[in-house]
């Protein structure tokens, strides 16, 4: 899915938790996410905290977004 | 009753002559001609070849959609039960021609269509997939063992019955996986396969490991104040009551919601239909794979223009890998039209 | 370790005053006693108990686990240990067997991924429990019950009328009709036997992505385990449990637990072809970090071993391929040849990639099928459990329930259709 969007030339950032996947299939712009039940939360934290942890994720996945690449990278 | 078929050569096979004359268009005649002989031989009552469709293989590879069309209408004015192509053997504009007619009259005219090629034509990639294409020799000496095996196939398609194995059928394998009971179990075809393996001798793989092509990555946002933003999730977040039944698990459709105005995928709302993981924190917390929340925050605070008016989401379990391209390429395309710039795409 | 399998070899089984086995060969049970000694009033409304014989005309569905009798009578321990007796080693001495025979538990759905068990037509070809003669325990749970406690309620119960059985025909002194004996020496003289051929051992991947998806370990939740060592004989006595609700054809119910063919196969060869020296259990967990931390550990242990091959098998799909793939990679690499079991996602046609992830170092891969194949399988004159279930279990889907009865489905929803133990014949091939 990922990487049939971004043949119509639109940049996707993929946010999953299973990197190694992400990689062999073949997204380029990949987040690493928290669990697979909770990508982008985490249960044993309180609220403020699963927010923090969630924005900390996506302000990754826009610097992912507006960095140039030239082949597959994980944005740590 | 006897079968309408019509047979595809190229120029060369008609006659008409060499690489000099490989620029000739479509043309149409009545009845068998050239390789056409010796399928009409081996069909005996059964089957005959009504008329013979010929395109010089320059032609064919330079006016590709023109000769296209032109050599279908020719076929279809036969009125044909089915039609075979070649064989092409290791030609590779012939194969290509062989494979592009083969598959327009598939997906154009629904009848039955048989080809055949050297494991190596170009045409092989690119039509295996689509078309039934018979293995034959590299060159036109090849042609005794072909036309049998072609007839036999295109008659078996004519007659309703099953296809059988690449190896039964004498086709090149397309690609398809298909389910057969061994004599043995799973455990012991294992450990057969491991002995064999610590021995250093031959053993075959059931399964052969595929490549994976590669997307160039996109161009990145210039401008993120300024860009919209669109969500996707394979994560099944949907709409409480999952109300177009994505399935839980081999997902044939995708959903698309509207998220105007909603500023969290709150659990009133939302669930995960998803088959794959523990749906407990996705249902307590959608946004923990849809996240709106914080998404809409940073929109007020203008990180990004906007957030995409809709969200697109899908069940990634066990769904095969050509739906999730077709759903993407659907996306993909709304999105393009729409003036999005970027996508997040949330997995489980 | 030594362990003896005792086995009756059953042929039938009926309702009865007493539970004991016939002079034909026909398991009697007391559905009374049964009920009474698996009852549990704190979680569950009602259980009921019903039987299923190979061809007859019967569908079992949501089926949640499948379990065979069994019930040590001589060693330390006793079946499925940590769970519903004491936690205790096992997998030395007698145990008492009751081939032919499996408690099958039915109960209304939670997740999405219980399956069906047809004993008649097309879908009886699928799955093996089709040939077991089942007593089947249909379960209604109290009122606004958790979910855990609802699956570990119908888990138990199970676990406890497989053992119950077994322990009954026992005492009422039903005799063996063969014995299977399993042995392998410990380490220190292992590793010195069979000079000449290959150690290998066997990686055998748990799943554990979380409720319902949970496999238990002499009572420990896989998924909190560091890799480890278990000695074969140790899951013939039930120390690895099924506690998953995985999609039905590939998550490995308790009965291929006690009967794991790779185990058998492994064994088989034992002193023939190879050195037979061990099994590692590992799990599938949902983080990255857990997998790297799985994979390499489990890997390490391999090599402590000094094995030269593994046997690793995945149970489920998905992310979990990513750990299938990863154990194999880690192996090879350190030198050691690895031939992996599987399953595939291939599509409704076949056209699709089968697993989510893949290496060029996974040259040798056994796979038990495509569980995206559809099959329409017929009516059947009585449903034991809820039918009703069949469009949202993992492997339907919209209208598979027919006005006739039939249903279309995945080989998916199917139980243990695609088992990745290898306990089937069915495979796939490229066409």
């Amino acid at each position: 899915m990922v990487k049939a969007i971004e043949a119509t030339g639109i940049a996707v950032v993929h946010i999953c938790t299973i990197v190694p996947i992400s990689q062999t299939v073949g997204a380029n712009r990949i987040v690493p996410a928290v669990a697979i039940p909770y990508p982008l939360g985490d249960p044993s934290k309180t609220h403020e905290e699963e927010i923090e942890i969630r924005r900390a994720i996506l302000q990754k996945a826009l610097k992912a977004l507006m960095t140039p690449i030239k082949e597959q990278t994980v944005f740590n | 009753m006897t079968y309408r078929i019509v047979h595809y050569i190229n120029q060369f096979f008609a006659g008409i002559g060499g690489e000099e004359k490989a620029g000739v268009g479509p043309e149409s005649r009545n009845g068998a001609l050239g390789p056409g002989m010796a399928f009409k031989a081996v069909f005996g009552n059964e089957a005959e070849i009504v008329g013979t469709v010929i395109c010089g293989d320059g032609y064919f590879a330079e006016n590709m959609d023109e000769a296209g069309e032109k050599i279908l209408k020719m076929i279809a004015d036969f009125k044909p039960d089915a039609v075979i192509a070649g064989p092409a053997f290791n030609a590779g504009r012939y194969g290509t021609a062989c494979g592009a007619v083969s598959e327009a009259v598939l997906k154009k005219l629904g009848i039955p269509v048989v080809t055949g090629m050297y494991p190596e034509n170009p045409g092989v990639d690119m039509f295996r997939k689509s078309v039934y294409i018979v293995e034959t020799s590299d060159s036109a000496r090849g042609i005794k063992d072909a036309v049998p095996a072609m007839s036999k196939l295109i008659m078996k398609m004519l007659r309703g019955e099953p296809i059988g194995s690449p190896a039964d059928d004498g086709y090149i394998q397309r690609g398809v996986r298909v389910n057969r009971f061994h004599d043995k179990i799973g455990a012991a075809r294992a450990v057969d396969m491991l002995v064999k393996k610590l021995k250093g001798e031959e053993f075959k793989t059931e399964y052969p490991m595929p490549v994976f092509d590669r997307v160039p990555p996109a161009e990145p946002i210039k401008d993120m104040k300024n860009a919209v933003i669109a969500l996707v999730t394979s994560g099944g977040i949907v709409p409480k009551g999952n109300p177009d039944h994505i399935e839980a698990s081999s997902a044939s459709k995708y959903g698309t919601y509207s998220i105007e105005g909603v500023q969290s995928a709150d659990e009133v709302a939302y669930a995960t239909a998803h088959g794959g993981y523990d749906p407990t924190y996705a249902n307590t917390d959608p946004n923990r794979v849809l996240p709106i929340d914080v998404l809409r925050e940073m929109e007020k605070e203008g990180m990004f223009s906007k957030l995409y008016d809709y969200f697109f989401t899908t069940v990634g379990n066990g769904t095969s890998v050509a739906s999730s391209k077709k759903f993407g390429s659907e996306i993909g395309e709304r999105l393009k039209k729409d003036g999005v710039d970027a996508v997040i795409l949330t997995s489980t | 370790m030594k362990l003896e399998l005792l086995k009756v070899n059953i042929k039938g089984v009926k309702w009865g005053g007493s539970t004991e086995v016939l002079k034909d060969g026909t398991l009697q049970v007391s559905k009374e006693d049964l009920l009474a000694f698996v009852a549990d009033d704190d979680n569950l409304k009602c259980i009921n108990a019903d039987i299923a014989l190979p061809g007859e005309s019967i569908r079992i569905v949501p089926v949640k686990d499948v379990i065979e009798p069994r019930y040590k009578i001589e060693g330390g321990g006793q079946v499925f240990p940590g769970m519903v007796n004491d936690v205790e080693s096992v997998g030395e001495g007698k145990t008492f067997v009751l081939e032919g025979v499996a408690v099958v538990t039915c109960g209304r759905i939670v997740g999405f991924q219980e399956g069906i068990v047809d004993m008649s037509g097309k879908g009886a070809e699928y799955t093996p429990f089709s040939k077991t003669c089942n007593v089947v325990l249909v379960f209604e749970p109290k009122d606004g019950l958790e979910k855990h406690d609802y699956e570990k309620a119908f888990r138990l119960a199970g676990l406890k009328a497989a053992m119950y059985l077994a322990k009954c025909v026992y005492e009422s002194g039903g005799a063996a009709d063969k014995t299977e004996t399993y042995e392998i020496a410990p380490f220190a003289e292992s590793m010195k036997s069979y000079a000449g051929l290959p150690k290998v051992a066997y990686l055998y991947m748990l799943q554990t992505q979380g409720l319902l998806h949970d496999t238990y370990v002499y009572g420990i939740d896989a998924k909190r385990i560091l890799p480890t060592i278990l000695h074969p004989n140790e899951t013939m006595d039930g120390a690895v449990v099924s506690g998953n609700c995985v999609s039905a054809c590939d998550k490995n119910s308790t009965y291929v637990h006690q009967n794991n063919p790779v185990i058998r196969s492994l064994y088989e060869r034992h002193g023939k072809d190879i050195n037979f020296v061990g099994v590692i259990i590992t799990n599938e967990n949902v983080t990255l970090a857990d997998k790297k931390r799985s994979s390499s550990f489990a890997v390490k242990i391999a090599g402590m071993f000094g094995v030269d091959g593994l046997v690793i098998s995945e149970e489920g799909f998905g992310n979990p391929d990513a750990d299938l793939i990863m154990n194999c990679r880690r192996a090879e690499m350190a030198g050691i040849k690895t031939v992996l079991i599987t399953d595939e996602y291939a599509g409704r046609d076949g056209a699709s990639q089968s697993l989510a992830d893949a290496a060029t170092e996974a040259n040798a891969v056994v796979t038990a099928g495509n569980a995206n194949m559809t099959v329409t399988i017929p009516p059947q004159e009585r449903i034991i459990g809820f039918t009703e279930y069949v469009d949202v279990i993992a492997g339907g889907f919209d209208g598979s329930l027919k006005p006739d009865g039939s249903i279309e489905v995945e080989l998916q929803a199917i139980t243990g259709a695609t088992c990745e133990l290898g306990f089937n014949k069915l495979g796939a091939e490229t066409w």
